[in-house]
């Protein structure tokens, strides 16, 4: 089946995106709001208020049984089996060439584990696992397109979402950042985690899809007084680029090893066989492998996917993800993956816009960090 | 969505008006809105000659690269400088303080290939469709 032909996908909040005007495009296999009032004042409200995300797009499956951790420690880089109960920890699945698979969440619950991995690599990730499962003592069950994800990020998310949570004794706001809970958010029932892809605090609420609707309508009417703003995949691209957060498919790929695309901090080769340990050993050892780096360009005209990239008058790669930064400057940035010699920050750099070479720099990721 | 009185407009969404053999062009609304924040105009350069249809510039939003292309023919007398340092100027006015350039019309007859108000707002009422 071609792109072009291919039957896309509504969350459970379609009807929600299209009330409030937003453009729709396709992405994932779904149809996803990319902007509702606009890009950068959607950017501006995560930065200084609030941001409400439909990431219901995304892979949501659940796996249960005893060998959960000790299966997961097998195909992943970053450990598991240490995660403590409601702990939510980033890790990645690596071919045996050391490239990345897919970057992913994990959530440890009560009795069961939650796998997030991104909408492009859903039916990619789906069969990885399904391949690997020869155990009796692992259970996989996809939640993809049935289960929903609404994301509230921001300085003001905390004093939205955590009144409308109920998760026992405790209460949401005291929450640790990387740590989840089970209760309910607005009458709903919830998996609660302080987690996020905006470099600002907030919450990610995985529910029913069939209860996406009432939950999202009265977010964003809580919110209202704290001046939220429904915001799209346009604003929370730029919002991790500035929070310097790999994107698969442009810092992390099937050919960018974690460590090449920012992560090696995710690998942990103390951990017994997992699928690439070997490839990612050896290039960790020899030190010698293009990387991603960030840069700025001087002037104002912005860079984009795939813009030919020069180092010393030598072409060393391609742009990989661009934007402008509204929280830097309104600079244009990006990243691009360069070789080891062109990572120190300042190294000059041009990149090729329509015929004309303009002046770059490395600069330091991120290119922003919010004040705690 | 309801155009000014008194300009031509492009297929390509450019509006033009007319005053003697000066035409001041710019981008209309519909396209603004469509491109969503724009981060960036590239205009063509003072006593430029430009041809009717040709690509004379890029318009870039946050999301993509679209080409300006020109709704007359003649010499470019001038640019909007202001959209060097504030491109959301065409977010903001496209139809006033966001104009792109000024061009001493080549041949008025030209004219006759734009569309009117009715035209350009039928063609963006198809396009919504």
């Amino acid at each position: 089946m071609s792109a072009a032909t291919e039957v896309l996908r509504r969350t459970a909040l379609y009807d929600q995106h299209v009330a409030l005007g937003a453009r729709l495009v396709p992405f994932g296999g779904f149809e996803m709001p990319v902007q509702y009032a606009g890009i950068i004042k959607e950017h501006d409200a995560v930065r200084r208020h609030a941001g409400l995300f439909d990431l219901s797009h995304m892979a949501q499956f659940v796996l249960t049984g005893d060998g959960v951790a000790e299966w997961a420690d097998s195909l992943t880089t970053n450990a598991v089996g240490s995660m403590k109960p409601y702990q939510a920890r980033y890790n990645l699945f690596c071919n045996e060439r050391g490239g990345t698979h897919d970057d992913v969440l994990f959530y440890r619950l009560e009795n069961r584990w939650l796998l997030v991995c991104n909408a492009s690599n859903a039916a990619k990730m789906w069969k990885h696992l399904n391949d690997r499962n020869h155990r009796s003592d692992v259970r996989l069950a996809s939640r993809h397109g049935e289960a929903a994800l609404i994301a509230v990020q921001g300085p003001r998310a905390v004093e939205i979402v955590a009144p409308l949570c109920d998760i026992g004794s405790s209460n949401a706001a005291e929450l640790k950042y990387y740590f989840c809970a089970e209760g309910s958010v607005g009458g709903v029932r919830a998996v609660i985690a302080r987690t996020g892809y905006t470099g600002e605090d907030g919450f990610e609420l995985f529910i029913d899809g069939t209860d996406a609707a009432a939950l999202w309508q009265k977010l964003l009417e809580v919110g209202r007084p704290y001046s939220i703003e429904p915001a799209g995949l346009g604003a929370r691209d730029m919002l991790r680029l500035e929070a310097g957060m790999p994107l698969y498919g442009f810092e992390l790929s099937e050919e960018i090893s974690p460590p090449a695309g920012g992560q090696g901090w995710a690998v942990k080769l103390n951990k017994p066989a997992f699928v690439g340990k070997e490839a990612l050993a050896a290039q960790l050892t020899t030190d010698d492998y293009a990387r991603i780096a960030g840069f700025v360009l001087e002037g104002r005209v912005p860079a984009r996917t795939g813009y030919p990239v020069f180092s010393g008058g030598e072409p060393i790669g391609e742009v990989r993800s661009a934007s402008i930064a509204p929280s830097y400057g309104n600079r244009n940035v990006g990243t691009v993956l360069v070789p080891k010699a062109a990572t120190a920050v300042g190294t000059p750099l041009e990149i090729e816009i329509r015929g004309t070479r303009h002046a770059a720099q490395v600069a330091s990721l991120p290119f922003y960090k919010r004040a705690r | 969505m309801s155009q000014p009185e008194g300009l031509l407009f492009s297929k390509e969404h450019e509006w033009l008006k007319v005053d003697g053999d000066v035409g001041i062009v710019g981008i209309t609304d519909y396209a603004q809105s469509s491109l969503g924040d724009i981060v960036y105009v590239e205009l063509p350069r003072v006593g430029h000659e430009i041809v009717q249809g040709g690509s004379i510039g890029v318009v870039e939003s946050v999301k993509a690269v679209s080409d300006l292309f020109t709704p007359i023919s003649g010499e470019v007398l001038e640019v909007n400088h202001a959209l060097e340092t504030d491109p959301a100027l065409l977010n903001r006015d496209a139809f006033g303080e966001g104009w792109l350039y000024k061009v001493r019309i080549k041949d008025l007859k030209e004219k006759n290939s734009l569309l009117g108000t009715a035209d350009y707002d039928a063609l963006i009422a198809e396009a919504a469709n």
